[in-house]
């Protein structure tokens, strides 16, 4: 059996999500290829083609690709997988813009979020915001499947795969990219941070929550989130939101503020190793699944914390 | 411009599902079931489309018609979305879990019958979490997407639409028709008035079934077991900042 895994990158850095797809495609099979799919993206290529375990990259790079957008990314990968058994996309925005199209086209049903690879036909992933777990076994002759990053450890340095250039579908497409605002920071990327601090409704304005949240994480060297309460208020972007239908993140150290701990919410950080509360309402649900819980106004605690931390040497 | 609108019925999110002892599935016998909260944005979206305001021109839209795949309860579903203002409703009666692919055939199927310009679905139905229908839709069709919108404008046969994506937002033109899938941020979906509730009891929904269409909606995929995901040990609470630092020690995180 042959995967395929498409490579989650800016066209300039390829990401750790690749790494870990990695995993998961070998837990399947032996034979594993990178698609690098991208524009101007020749550092991304080389860069997967050193991911340990993999056997070849194919490179398709033409303007069209820049965005990877849905349509050309379909275009692309459908007549690539008369040569795969599986495709697996990250569970990103866009390997759950394209995926599913690829399976449409394919007949195939998708398997949507999978955490883990029982065999190379059985996976297990989560429904009802991560309340139950289905083992699901997919016996079709071609598999698609997004696949949870943050649940596979990634595949080391060390390969030297080979990079197969190959040909990009010319389109006409009828979706053309117009703009985007990307959030620039210096911070780690929220999904591969080893520490993350998120803020919710309790911050009240999006000044005090950058006032509150921005040097803890500068001190912590964490990622910054919210809840959705958080971002819908405008105290913070949309690509902060962690949750349900945000995104999923499995740090070493996860510290909520003023989060009441929603089933949503909790869809999306439940897996860090070490959840930290502070949280008025000793009641706030939050606290039933935080290792260290603190009763405490955040007004109060934080600026503790920050003199505690300093006090320790961090 | 005709707009299509699939909205389906899941347990209400404020709800916990729990799995059976057996682990043959989950337990919904006796919980309320609702319109999936993102299905209701893109009934509200429609519905401004039709009513002016949200940034749509009155009558941008001049019918909107919802779409359900379910159960005979899908009806009521279907009643909420024409109380917020949708013209008709179409339940495809099927019973049982309808896999994504089996419902974006059904609805490929409507939409060669409705010929909408327009179709808005849910970005994810928070049941089973799937992510899928919309995007499947697009391709079956060979019509262009633009997945997680938090904002639409319509103009010259296109629609730009902005996307709430992992970096911040992108905004794409589509030509139409088009899918289109809403995120959280597209609007604030309206409470049904009374009076609209009762006017809603007399518009139209059409029953089909699948062999209507002639859609084969037998599962692809095998769930072979349901468990519930591992608890964490949580509930541990300290007194003091200093305390916390002293735990993250504990812990290894410094
Ligand atoms: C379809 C759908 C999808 C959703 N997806 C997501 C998602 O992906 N992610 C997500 O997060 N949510 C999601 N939600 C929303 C979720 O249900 C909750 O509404 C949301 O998580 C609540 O955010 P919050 O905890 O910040 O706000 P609240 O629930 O209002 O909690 C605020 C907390 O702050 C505490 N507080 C107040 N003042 C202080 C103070 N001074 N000091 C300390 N603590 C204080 C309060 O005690 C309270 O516990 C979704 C909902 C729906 C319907
Ligand atoms: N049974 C159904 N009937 C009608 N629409 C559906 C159904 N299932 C999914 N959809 C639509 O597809 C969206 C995404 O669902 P999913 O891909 O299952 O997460 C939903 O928000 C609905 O708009």
């Amino acid at each position: 059996m042959a995967v395929l895994v498409v490579a989650e990158h800016d066209n300039s850095t390829l990401k750790d999500a690749t790494h870990k797809l990695v995993t998961a495609a070998r837990a399947m099979s032996g034979d594993v290829d990178v698609l690098v799919a991208g524009a101007k993206s020749g550092d991304v290529a080389a860069a997967a083609a050193k991911i340990a375990g993999v056997r070849k990259v194919l490179h398709a790079d033409a303007a069209s690709l820049d965005k990877q957008l849905a349509e050309p990314m379909e275009a692309l990968i459908v007549p690539l997988m008369a040569q795969y058994d599986a495709a697996l996309f990250p569970a990103t925005t866009t390997g759950k813009n394209a995926a599913p199209r690829v399976a449409a086209k394919l007949d195939v049903m998708q398997l949507s979020g999978v955490i883990a690879v029982e065999s190379a036909d059985t996976f297990v992933r989560p429904i009802y915001a991560g309340n139950a777990l289905i083992t699901v076994k997919d016996e079709q002759s071609k598999k698609v499947l997004t696949v949870q990053a943050t649940a596979f450890k990634p595949a080391g340095e060390g390969g030297a795969a080979p990079i197969e250039s190959i040909a990009v579908p010319g389109g006409p497409f009828k979706s053309t990219f117009v703009r985007e605002e990307l959030a620039k920071s210096d911070r780690p990327e929220l999904t591969a941070a080893k520490r993350v601090v998120s803020g919710g409704r309790a911050l009240g304005s999006a000044e005090e929550f950058h006032r509150v949240l921005d040097p803890l994480a500068d001190k912590l060297g964490a990622a910054v989130g919210a809840s959705r309460a958080a971002v819908d208020a405008g105290y913070a972007p949309n690509d902060y939101q962690v949750g349900q239908t945000g995104k999923v993140v499995a740090p070493e150290l996860y510290v909520a503020i003023g989060i009441s701990g929603a089933i949503q919410h909790l869809a999306g950080m439940k897996d860090s190793k070490v959840i930290v509360a502070i949280n008025k309402d000793e009641d706030a649900p939050i606290f039933q699944i935080a290792d260290i819980g603190l009763v405490a106004d955040y007004k109060v605690a934080v600026p503790e914390l920050m003199a505690e931390l300093t006090k320790a040497g961090i | 411009m005709k707009v299509l609108v699939p909205i389906k019925r899941v347990l209400d999110y404020n709800l916990k599902v729990r799995v059976k002892p057996d682990g043959s599935g989950v337990d919904l016998s006796n919980l309320k079931m609702s319109i999936n909260p993102f299905c209701e944005i893109a009934v509200e979206e429609a519905v401004r489309m039709k009513e002016g305001g949200g940034g749509h021109a009155k009558d941008a839209a001049t019918e909107v018609v919802a779409v359900s795949i379910g159960p005979e309860q899908a009806q009521e579903t279907i009643r909420n979305a024409l109380a917020i203002g949708a013209d008709r409703g179409i339940l495809v009666k099927a019973e049982g879990e309808v896999e994504p692919l089996a419902v974006a055939k059904l609805l490929k199927a409507v939409v060669d019958a409705e010929k909408p310009s327009l179709v808005i679905l849910g970005k994810q139905a928070i049941d089973d979490d799937s992510n899928q229908v919309g995007q499947m839709l697009a391709a079956l069709l060979d019509w262009p997407q633009a997945t997680f919108a938090s904002k639409i404008v319509l103009h010259d046969g296109k629609a730009s639409v902005t996307r709430e994506v992992d970096g911040g937002l992108q905004t794409i033109d589509v030509e139409l028709p088009a899918i289109v899938t809403t995120d959280l941020r597209l609007n604030e979906p309206r409470y049904a008035s009374l009076p609209n509730i009762m006017k809603a009891k007399k518009k139209p929904i059409d029953v089909k079934t699948p062999a209507d269409f002639g859609v084969d909606v037998s599962p692809r995929l095998r769930v072979i077991k349901t468990v519930e995901p591992p608890k964490r040990q949580g509930g541990a609470k300290v007194k003091t900042a200093a305390e916390l630092v002293g735990k993250l020690k504990e812990a290894g995180i410094f």
